[in-house]
């Protein structure tokens, strides 16, 4: 149920303001992207540009096309409710729903999918919490609060959200930035169980951890503030830490960029 | 000279930070002693204040209810100024919370409707001077608007009572076959007029203050924004849905001028909400109070710590319901 995303010239706007210039890359099913580059290039600008997250934003619109498995998301007739469901998101803070209890949120999406029987949520709840690593945790305590859990729990919580209704892409913005290292272990680990499944893109500043979970790389950067981000290099993770083709990668990679 | 030791001294001196020394002592007065002391003497005036109005209305309450002839509980009728007093407090309290209730039904849904329209449905454009209107509009005296519903609804009312009565006679509520004037039904539509802007001004604060992280995570599950509302925006702002229709009810309550004028001014328990009739504490006040003898007086005020102790009542019921709720709402900022 993975599935291959093609981004065809996809340039992102706020107003009038470019953010991002004419990506195009191909991303492969079950594998994982990792988007790295300097802070304001717009790779959060470009994630949430493939399941139609931008044009929420007031003035937000998206030029180009985006495939998916060759059916472009941006044709006028699509549904882009049922784009963001065969697309799944985590974002950069968790956001559980605060008034809603650990299994109420896990089930929040097959809700809105329609999904009423009981039997058929408690197990849907159980199997995306244990595939979350969050199973063992909470199991005794489904009913409580989910912002009542720590930093890292309600990331992981928010992951089984996205994957309870059984996307066949996740799309991960900074999923780590807010929490420690164990938590970050947790999840990089979760993120390679989960590759097997799903396609996934995630966007991190952290280059180890680029290197230790995506197969393939992509780096964006600006050429100064005001101008659109741009895709610079696209491939192989293990050859973009190595042997970087554009001296700008190798350049931001080794540390030695601004 | 002193200038400059007097720049540098922080750096030197006890206070300074990380800098050694002894730490610096904890001021005796401070800004924060007297904040404290402050706030506690107005918290503790505003119970002080609570109790002494209730003693007051207790004090004087109790002369009429000794000569009263009649059960106050039970009795339907409000003969206080006769001599002996005859008077309940059953009819009136019950239309009360009659009248109030069908207001607050009224009202709600189209506030929340109108709160819900401009938080999250109309253009920007649009959203923000309405929004703006409407808390212009709640901060308006609500007679005002009680008075002009008063005339502007008038005819309206009649016309659907006699609609009502003609396609639902056989409910008790649409029972009555006219004349149809003033009844609990006109007084409801004035009352629910009244407190529409202070719903929607509040609910609409509350609904544009729910996080865009929620709003976000509903629509990145595939919400549609209707979904979206029910799953991220009502729930977030459930605690102040229920302060605002609380305050509305509050002055649907105690709202009396604009009764006076709407209601029937009778004293019988009844459904019936098209026929001339309907009465309520305050109303009742508000009609009777400057033609009462001292007995008539002490027997309105009795009534008076009934509508009191009613208010404290739903208060206490919207606390708890709030409370209830708390941690689950408490986490979501
Ligand atoms: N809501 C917004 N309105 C207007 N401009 C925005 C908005 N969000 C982002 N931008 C602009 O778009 C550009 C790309 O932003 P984006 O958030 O995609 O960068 P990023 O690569 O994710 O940065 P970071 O690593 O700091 O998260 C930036 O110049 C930013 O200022
Ligand atoms: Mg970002």
């Amino acid at each position: 149920m993975a599935t291959r995303i093609e981004a065809c010239g996809v340039s992102a706007y706020y107003g009038s303001f470019k953010a991002i210039d004419a990506v195009t890359m191909t991303i492969e099913p079950k594998s994982v992207t990792a988007l790295i580059g300097p802070s304001g290039c717009g790779k959060s600008t470009f994630l949430r540009s493939i399941n139609r997250m931008h044009e929420v934003l007031p003035g937000a619109h998206v030029e180009g096309q985006l495939l998916l498995d060759g059916q472009d998301i941006y044709h006028r007739e699509v549904d882009v409710t049922a784009v963001r469901r065969m697309i799944g998101m985590v974002f950069q803070r968790p956001n559980p729903f605060p008034t809603m209890s650990i299994y109420d949120n896990v089930v929040a999406g097959l809700k809105l999918n329609g999904v009423k029987r009981k039997p058929a949520l408690d197990n849907a709840c159980e199997k995306a919490l244990v595939r979350a690593n969050l199973w063992d945790e909470v199991r005794d305590r489904l009913s409580r609060p989910g912002a009542g859990l720590s930093g890292g729990q309600q990331q992981r919580l928010c992951i089984a959200r996205a994957i309870a209704v059984e996307p066949q892409v996740l799309l991960m913005d900074e999923p780590c930035s807010a929490l420690d290292p164990i938590s970050t272990l947790a999840i990089e680990d979760l993120i390679n169980e989960l590759k097997n499944q799903y396609t996934i893109v995630i966007v991190t500043h952290n280059m180890q951890q680029a290197a230790r979970v995506s197969d393939r790389t992509g780096f964006f950067s600006i050429d100064r503030t005001g101008e659109p981000g741009r895709l610079i290099e696209y491939d192989d993770t293990s050859k973009i830490f190595t042997n970087p083709a554009m001296k700008r990668t190798e350049d931001y990679i080794t540390g030695r960029f601004g | 000279m002193t200038t400059s030791s007097m720049i540098a001294s922080p750096a030197q001196g006890s206070s300074a930070p990380g800098g050694g020394g002894p730490l610096p002592r904890r001021r005796a007065l401070g800004a924060e002693t007297v904040f404290r002391g402050t706030t506690t003497v107005a918290g503790a005036m505003v119970l002080v204040i609570i109790v002494a109005i209730a003693t007051f209305l207790v004090i004087r309450a109790l002369p009429s209810l000794g000569a009263n002839q009649e059960s106050f509980w039970t009795y339907e009728g409000w003969f206080a100024d006769s001599d002996p007093p005859q008077f309940g407090i059953a009819a009136l309290a019950f239309g009360t919370v009659l009248t109030s209730t069908l207001a607050l039904m009224l009202a709600v849904p189209v506030a929340l409707g109108i709160a819900l329209f401009l938080s999250h449905y109309a253009p920007r454009r649009m959203a923000a001077p309405l929004g703006f209107a409407v808390d212009l509009l709640a901060a308006v005296p609500s007679v005002v608007f009680g008075l002009w519903g008063r005339d502007w609804f008038y005819e309206p009312v009649s016309s659907l009572s006699s609609w009502l009565h003609s396609v639902a006679g056989w409910l008790p509520l649409f029972g009555s076959d006219g004349p149809y004037g003033k009844s609990v039904l006109l007084g409801s539509t004035v009352l629910a007029i009244m407190i529409l802007p202070i719903i929607t001004s509040l609910s609409r604060e509350v609904f544009v203050k729910t996080p865009t992280a929620n709003e976000e995570a509903a629509l990145a599950l595939g919400a549609t924004r209707w979904e979206m509302i029910r799953t991220a925006v009502l729930p977030y702002g459930r605690p102040g849905i229920i302060a605002a229709v609380m305050l509305g009810l509050g002055r649907a309550l105690g709202e009396t001028i604009a009764l006076a004028l709407t209601l029937g001014s009778t004293y019988a328990i009844g459904l019936d909400l098209l026929g001339p009739g309907g009465n309520t504490i305050a109303a009742n006040i508000a009609n009777r109070f400057g033609e009462a003898n001292a007995t008539g007086r002490s027997a309105l005020i009795a009534s008076g710590l009934v509508l009191f102790a009613i208010t404290l009542v739903v208060n206490v019921t919207a606390r708890a319901i709030i409370y209830r709720r708390r941690e689950f709402t408490e986490s979501a900022a």
